[in-house]
């Protein structure tokens, strides 16, 4: 048997497969933003209930930070994927469809990865909106400004200058946990890694590339991260 | 709820607690003396050192725990030569491949931590102890070490619950500890939630006894923040 060399691992031409894992790096992009986008609603919303919550929602709110800190995120993946997958089947029998129906790895890694991250994103927002001076609200309380305009005109662009940096940290985590979606099958980075290791026999080349896309990713990013930090502290004084 | 069902997952479940811990906890002990060795290359001054460290955290802190395994455990048997050496009883092992991974990635996050705590030593406490005549070493020992321990707890403490909360990744590479053996139960009844439940409430309840231990070893290190004991003069006594 023909044993592929290393630059075959990577090649695009046939029998190559640098297009697969290029693919998966995209899906894994893709995981990770989807990812991160619910985490940072769910951070939203969560912050803003620990803040000014009642006593109930404030508790809620609470609970959800504390246990999902607490619990491995692969058990998260665990209970999306196959729970989703018992809920969906069940909805099925319901309408009268026989069998087992699966739920979509993509969409139960995105939720799982989300509802993780939201918990870190929560903690974010609201030391971030801690952050913002008291005087600048009153500023714009006293300027006449409504609630609403209120939040979008001061309250939020202000907030997310503070929150950057912590959302750059919660960026970085999501994509790393997004390599465990793999579980489910979604065709990431790592689930194709595995599959060229499986077909090739070569395990060690495979997970190195793949290594090197993550870090990749993750070295852009946070270099766009930094650039967009020093962008929207623009106005900023530093001494 | 099924409690039956609840009942025997919680008593399968409590089964595997032993292996999570003893995964966390040999990971955890070996990892602060690969991170301490790596902090104190960041701050030995000779360039090589400080780059190989430097080089070493951003590859273990950019890649995804996952690949950092599969590397480890179906990557390097990829080489006949690694399995001829006298490591192959070793590398062959699914609980070494895992503690090995989790060893190499906590060294690299606490790496950054202790150096931190070895930065904040002020400058003072060494020079008193040099004028005291104590040698390089016992100036470290007695003085630097202790105080930057101290300093690095808290963020310490941190990471450690990370390292409970990774050890569920050895559950991919077959290893049944909680997380294993609750996958096994959910895809075996795909009953996720009641499995999540119960297998949340047992991780919660070791990060949370985790973070207990850690409150106390700080307030038993510091000693001298504490605000002294107020004497009450005894009733009754003149002056």
């Amino acid at each position: 048997m023909n044993q592929p060399g290393f630059l075959d691992v990577i090649s695009f031409g046939p029998g190559g497969w640098g297009a697969a894992l290029l693919a998966g790096a995209w899906m894994t992009i893709l995981i990770a933003i989807s990812g991160f986008l619910i985490g940072s609603i769910i951070g939203t919303f969560g912050a803003w209930a620990k803040i000014s919550g009642g006593r109930t929602i404030r508790g809620i709110a609470d609970g959800y930070t504390t246990v999902l800190r607490g619990i491995p995120d692969l058990l998260v993946i665990y209970l999306f994927y196959f729970g989703g997958s018992a809920a969906v089947t069940a909805i099925g029998r319901f309408f009268g469809s026989e069998g087992f129906i699966g739920f979509p790895g993509f969409l139960a890694g995105a939720l799982a990865v989300g509802i993780t991250s939201g918990a870190q994103q929560t903690e974010v927002f609201r030391g971030a909106f801690k952050a913002v001076h008291r005087g600048e609200i009153e500023a714009a309380i006293a300027c006449g400004m409504s609630r609403a305009l209120r939040f979008r005109r001061i309250i939020a662009p202000l907030t997310l200058r503070h929150a950057l940096p912590g959302m750059g940290n919660v960026w970085q985590v999501v994509l790393k946990e997004s390599a465990l979606v793999s579980i489910t099958g979604v065709a990431e980075l790592l689930r194709q890694a595995q599959v060229g290791a499986g077909s090739t026999g070569m395990p060690f080349n495979f997970y190195v590339v793949a290594g090197a896309i993550y870090l990749m990713i993750s070295t852009i990013s946070g270099a766009l991260l930094q650039w967009s930090e020093r962008y929207f502290s623009r106005g900023v004084r530093r001494n | 709820m099924d409690w039956t069902f609840t009942l025997e997952t919680f008593i399968s479940l409590v089964a595997a607690i032993p292996l999570t811990l003893q995964l966390a906890a040999t990971s955890i002990l070996l990892g602060a003396f690969l991170a301490l060795g790596l902090a104190l290359l960041r701050l030995s001054g000779v360039r090589v050192l400080d780059w190989f460290a430097r080089f070493y955290v951003f590859v273990f802190r950019g890649t995804p725990l996952l690949v950092q395994i599969f590397l480890i455990y179906y990557g390097l048997s990829q080489f006949p030569a690694v399995r001829h050496t006298i490591l192959w009883p070793i590398l062959r092992e699914p609980y070494w491949c895992a503690v090995i991974a989790l060893t190499l990635n906590t060294a690299a996050y606490a790496s950054e931590i202790i150096r931190g705590g070895l930065l904040s030593v002020p400058h003072g406490q060494i020079e008193a102890a040099r004028a005291c005549g104590m040698p390089r070493f016992m100036v470290f020992r007695r003085i630097v070490l202790p105080l930057a321990l101290r300093q690095a707890l808290p963020g310490y403490g941190n990471e450690m619950i990370s390292m409970v909360k990774a050890t569920s990744l050895a559950s991919i590479i077959t290893l049944m500890e909680v997380t294993g053996v609750a996958a096994k139960i959910i895809s075996e009844t795909y009953r996720a939630i009641e499995v999540f439940i119960v297998a949340g409430v047992i991780y919660l309840t070791i990060n949370f006894l985790l973070t207990r231990l850690v409150h106390v070893v700080e307030y038993m290190l510091s000693p001298h923040l504490r605000a002294p004991r107020l004497q009450t003069p005894v009733q009754g006594e003149s002056k």
